[in-house]
């Protein structure tokens, strides 16, 4: 694979920004002076605890949202709106039903206008990279969980984003197809040189895949922690019980923990449920991660 | 049988190189192979000859009992029909002037070598056509339209919530007025029957579309104008597909009256005559002919809806098998 793509493109710089909704007329902050960078070629991930703003803060680098204060920029240049220079990957299967697997390839580069024959050729040879080849007649229906979301990558892929963001991309899948997943996306990352920006509340994903984790708190989401990943690449799954991996994951999970008893905290007071045996309440918060 | 080894690994370990073509082609050639039938598949051993002969038994057993009862249903119908009209059954309702089978049977025969007959099912399906195609494209673009922006939403749907329960019907002397000539106020009516039900369908379709595949296809690079035409309008189809199912019937129905009343030519006239003209077992044909026609345009409908949507024929066999 050619990649297209320039090495030391793909920048993507959040500053201080913050998002309010306003929720039954209530106004609400989502997101709350966020500052975060993704460095060229970074594959970087947000953890955090659910409900704190994370695809909030991916769907205004995606275009679909506006800051109500701050700068997000890829490369320099303010975001606008969508754009096929950022590819997105939702957790949702978000494959168009009515167009076979490599005509839901194809579809970014159809509309750049881009010629029937190189659209196929580049199709087959993302396809082919992702082991899917075989299936480029299917129809999304046709394919398994796993299956689907890797035709969503390959098609976000297609037009030679220098960013990729993925919201909890693996979240619907089961345990041993996500581990599959997570070699074949970083496989790809490592060939097509992007920068990624990864959400995810699976604190080992975030690990296995990243070379940075922020860590936002509970709503409104901030930035709590930015801790680097010293792994080596390629990354293997026996690293998963190197002494490196084991600390980070216990780090994380504490961090993690904090916040999402502070953000059910709120609700167990609210319940009348407070100081109610912490203990129980911490390990539930725990299992759930 | 070896394709359902040969497709696993491809499933759910994936290879990150591209992959060689033996397994390849061997997997294009498996027209579809569902993913939850894979380990049933497996272990099933028999030959293709038996497989289809089974299918063929299986059919006949499950289909079978059901085309008896077709056939003696439909056999009960006439023979009823026959009987009452042989006896001349008069108890409330009257067969006394109600042609029987045998008479109405003889006469279609003769009808159908009438040219002056085959003109009148050729106006009525003029009328249709160009009815039902007027109301596909303003019915289609104004749903689009309606279900995408909230502008055209506000100025559109009010007006035309009430026009809505205005039966087409209803429209018949206004509509002579309206248009110069009898032949455009039938196919206005015509128009009319079919348009709200696709108008409403399409809306819906539109509103209910997951809007995950807009925003996907937007930052796939998707300007407005293909977001309409190859994502929203694709996505709609399912429901457009109900609306003209609907319509096709409402505007049969909004035609045969409109021909009733206003009319010259068309089956629905040639039915009414009929009446007047005591032919009474031309009404009998008249209305087998309007049910024929009603029935081969619905059907026209649903072969289309099949040629436009392959992925949900495939989705569908799929499932069923
Ligand atoms: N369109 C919206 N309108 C109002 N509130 C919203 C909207 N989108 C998200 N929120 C709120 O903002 C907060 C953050 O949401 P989100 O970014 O989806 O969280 P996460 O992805 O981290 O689980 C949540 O409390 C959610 O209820
Ligand atoms: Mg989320």
């Amino acid at each position: 694979m050619n990649a297209t793509s320039v090495p030391g493109k793909g920048h993507i710089e959040i500053r201080d920004v913050c998002v309010r909704f306003t929720q039954n007329g209530v106004p609400l902050d989502a997101v709350s002076e966020v500052s975060l960078d993704v460095k060229p070629g970074e594959f970087v991930s947000i953890v955090g605890p659910s409900g704190c703003g994370k695809s909030t803060l991916l769907n205004i680098v995606a275009g679909f949202l506006k800051p109500h204060q701050g700068i997000v920029s890829v490369d320099g240049s303010p975001v606008g709106g969508p754009g096929a220079d950022r590819g997105v990957v939702f957790q949702q299967y978000s494959l168009f039903p009515w167009l076979r697997v490599r005509e839901n390839v194809e579809f970014g580069l159809k509309m750049k206008g881009v010629s029937r024959s190189a659209r196929e050729t580049k199709a087959r040879t993302l396809l082919g990279l992702a082991g899917l080849l075989s299936f480029e007649n299917h129809y999304p229906e046709q394919l398994s969980g796993g299956m689907k979301q890797r035709v969503g990558i390959v098609r976000a892929l297609a037009t030679s984003p220098q960013v990729m963001l993925m919201d909890e991309p693996f979240g619907a899948l089961d345990s041993q197809t996500r581990v599959v997943m997570q070699e074949i996306l970083t496989n790809m990352w490592q060939q097509l040189q992007l920068s990624v920006l990864f959400i995810t509340h699976d604190i080992e994903e975030a690990i296995f895949l990243s070379d940075k984790i922020y860590v936002m708190t509970a709503r409104p989401g901030r930035i709590k922690a930015e801790i680097p990943v010293p792994l080596p690449r390629p990354r293997t799954p026996e690293m998963t019980s190197s002494p490196t991996f084991v600390a980070l994951h216990r780090q994380l999970k504490a961090l993690i923990r904090e916040e999402s008893l502070a953000a059910m905290g709120g609700e167990l007071k609210e319940g009348g449920l407070a100081g109610h045996d912490w203990h129980v309440g911490a390990e539930g918060v725990g299992a759930m991660l | 049988m070896g394709t359902a080894i040969r497709i696993q690994p491809a499933d759910d370990v994936g290879s990150f190189a591209p992959k060689q073509d033996d397994g390849a082609t061997s997997l294009r050639e498996v027209p579809v192979v569902p993913v939850v039938r894979r380990a049933e598949r497996s272990d099933t051993a028999a030959p293709a000859g038996t497989l289809r002969s089974s299918a063929w038994w299986r059919l006949l057993c499950s289909e079978g009992p059901a085309m008896l009862l077709a056939v003696v249903s439909i056999g009960l119908l006439i023979g009823f029909w026959y009987l009452a009209t042989a006896y001349r059954w008069d108890f409330y309702i009257r067969f006394t002037h109600i042609p029987g089978p045998v008479e109405v049977y003889r006469d279609a025969l003769a009808l159908f070598g009438d040219p002056k007959f085959m003109t009148n099912i050729t106006i009525s399906l003029r009328r249709i056509m160009f009815g039902f195609v007027v109301a596909t494209v303003l019915g289609v673009g104004f749903g689009l339209l309606i279900g995408r922006y909230r502008a055209a939403r506000g100025l559109l749907f009010p007006a035309m919530e009430i026009l809505r329960p205005i039966p087409a019907i209803a429209w018949v002397p206004m509509s002579i007025m309206l248009w110069p000539t009898t032949e455009t106020s039938i196919v206005f009516i015509t128009f009319l029957g079919a348009f709200f039900p696709i108008l409403l369908n399409t809306m819906h379709g539109v509103a209910t579309m997951d809007s995950v595949l807009v925003r996907a296809a937007r930052c796939l690079g998707a300007n407005e104008f293909a977001l309409m035409t190859q994502v929203v309008l694709r996505g709609a189809m399912p429901h457009i597909f109900t609306g003209l199912s609907v319509g096709m019937g409402v505007a049969w129905v909004s035609l045969i009256a409109a021909e009733m009343i206003s009319g010259q030519y068309g089956v629905g006239y040639f039915t009414w005559e009929a009446y007047s003209l005591i032919e009474y077992s031309h009404i009998v044909i008249g209305m087998l002919v309007i049910g024929v026609l009603g029935l081969l345009c619905s059907g026209a409908i649903r072969l289309l809806a099949r040629l436009a949507m392959p992925w949900q024929v495939s989705v569908g066999k799929e499932n069923t098998r």
